[in-house]
């Protein structure tokens, strides 16, 4: 058998399968979000901008996402960064490996279920019933941007700590001996050495975790109890409620591009931080 | 740092811990605990959606995750050390099907599907016009075949690392001693990439098992475990919903560190 056979043979059930489940779905996407409603709910075939015109009735869902997602995006880098530092530079060999395991875990189990556990945390029995007994007043947490945030920070804090990790780890340490050597107290080698060097880590968390939460729908619809919702959740409604298939698709579209932009201006940071361009293992 | 670091690991696995303490509550609150007992794992596994559920969510994962490991590994070898379009072609599409959100895969499938099936069941009716046509609709397997893609985009980029970091002259050695292709690839290649087949196929597992947006949009009639939590948690928090929760993320907290080991494991250097 020639080897070029042998590689085709390889490839197609793969090819196949990302053609008709992934290529095939999404060029179903582009063309129904140019549809129309069809008056019983689904799509009828139509070449308009209509759906287009309407995304600004879904503005509050964008609105949401657009801002609730960056503000967890810098809140899990801000309590990811110090974490992946410790696991870099101070913890000891031994334990670093399953450290790492632990910090990698919760990220590949159901984020249904822990986000589930978090309604006994911040409901009235948990962290409310604790703080009113400590005398500080009884806030409400539960179904509110809080409790949100918390379930997106609780839920992507892996997959930013092990970017940052991998660039910290990567990081020449001579430097920090030559900036200490050159009288740079600590905290000054790290702004001017360490910081500058992990930004690629950083950039490469802030962007998986942005875009992973565009499309969030489980936390918000469990932690914001219908108050707080997302681009996800207006999906869902369009699609499993309202049935407005054409609708569905053109915020789906416009999601995909905004996540585009997102990707690109990593690329385009990336290439002038000219960090290394390696895959960071999530696995 | 330290204590720092502590904290967030406790950050990250109380929540856990939580919803393992109230599954064995003795009483019928889902926030009160009045003393233990393992009556709620007892109610969960005779409770028929319960356990039909599990056997659905079973069944799609053993089945994309061995599809995954299966044609994963194939295209992984294929693709090792090509370049030129195909290349760019392949890694273009494995990028797309791990980076698009899952909400949008789902939504993506669900009306290519639908559409598709809406032109192929008149066709089938005509073909068998006795009344025996078989009708195509969203169910257990669109769940698979979706399924089976990310599982199988996991697949080549576990593999693919692992590959690269393979040594070549291992494999030219058995050439050069005259052994066929096949006989190099289950003596020399299959054995050193055998971790990592199993790595992607345990990750494959955990993530169909655990999934929920995908399987909300394209599992049609089927509901899988998660989709049974969900709608339950929708209907409030029990004790039930506990003893179910603490059973997968047991199941996928003993698979997960499963495929860090054997994934460790593997890269060690074997003793010279």
């Amino acid at each position: 058998m020639s080897k070029r056979l042998t590689t085709i043979l390889l490839l197609a059930p793969a090819g196949l399968w990302f053609g008709i489940m992934l290529v095939l779905p999404l060029c179903f996407v582009v063309v129904f979000s140019f549809g129309d409603r069809a008056a019983e709910g689904g799509y009828v075939p139509a070449l308009t901008l209509t759906q287009y015109a309407n995304l600004p009735a879904r503005w509050a869902a964008f609105r949401n996402t657009l801002t609730l997602a960056p503000l967890g995006t810098i809140l899990s880098l801000m309590i990811a960064y110090p974490l992946a530092y410790f696991l870099a530079m101070q913890a000891s060999a031994k334990w670093r490996t399953l450290l790492l395991i632990l910090v990698i875990v919760p990220f590949w189990t159901s984020i249904l279920i822990r986000s589930y556990a978090w309604i006994f945390i911040l409901g009235g029995q948990g962290v409310p019933a604790l703080l009113n007994w400590l005398g500080l007043g009884n806030p409400r947490l539960i179904n509110t941007p809080f409790a949100v945030l918390t379930g997106i920070v609780y839920g992507y804090l892996p997959l930013m700590v092990l970017p940052i990790y991998v660039s910290l780890e990567r990081l020449d340490k001579r430097l920090l001996e030559a900036s200490a050597d050159l009288g740079a107290p600590p905290f000054r080698s790290f702004l001017q050495v360490t910081l500058p060097l992990s930004l690629p880590g950083i950039a490469t968390g802030c962007m998986l975790v942005f875009i992973l939460l565009m499309g969030e729908y489980l936390i918000p619809s469990i932690l914001g109890g219908g108050k707080v919702f997302f681009i996800g959740n207006a999906l869902v409604d369009l699609f499993l409620q309202s049935r407005n298939w054409a609708f569905g698709a053109a915020v789906s579209v416009t999601l995909v591009l905004v996540m585009l932009v997102t990707v690109s201006l990593y690329m385009w940071l990336m290439r002038r931080l000219g960090g290394a361009r390696d895959d960071v293992s999530l696995i | 740092m330290k204590a720092y670091a502590a904290a967030v690991y406790l950050f990250l696995y109380v929540p856990i811990a939580v919803i393992a303490f109230f599954s064995f509550n003795a009483g019928k609150s889902a926030t009160q605990m009045m003393g233990f007992s393992v009556q709620w794992y007892g109610k969960a596994l005779s409770n028929p959606f319960v356990t039909e559920a599990l056997r659905t969510s079973f069944t799609v994962a053993l089945t994309s995750a061995t599809l995954a490991a299966v044609f994963g590994t194939m295209a992984a070898l294929a693709l090792q050390g090509m370049k030129g379009r195909i290349r760019v072609i392949a890694d273009a599409m494995i990028y797309v099907a791990v980076m698009v959100p899952g909400i949008v895969i789902g939504i993506a499938t669900l009306i290519a599907l639908v559409t598709l099936f809406g032109w192929i069941n008149p066709l089938l009716l005509r073909i068998f016009p006795d009344g025996h046509a078989p009708q195509l609709a969203m169910g257990l397997v669109s769940l698979i075949a979706a399924h089976t893609l990310f599982s199988m985009a996991l697949v080549i980029i576990i593999l693919r690392a692992r590959l690269s970091g393979m040594d070549r002259s291992l494999m030219e050695a058995s050439a050069d001693l005259y052994a066929p292709p096949l006989a190099t690839f289950r003596q020399v290649t299959l054995p050193l990439i055998f971790p990592g087949i199993l790595a992607g196929f345990l990750l494959s597992f955990t993530f169909s098992f655990d999934d929920f947006i995908i399987a909300f949009f394209v599992a049609g009639s089927e509901t899988t475990l998660p989709i049974y939590v969900f709608s339950s948690i929708r209907r409030g928090v029990t004790p039930e919903i506990n003893a179910i929760g603490t059973m997968v993320l047991a199941t996928s907290l003993v698979l997960l560190i499963s495929a860090q080991l054997v994934l460790r494991r593997g890269t060690r250097a074997p003793p010279a």
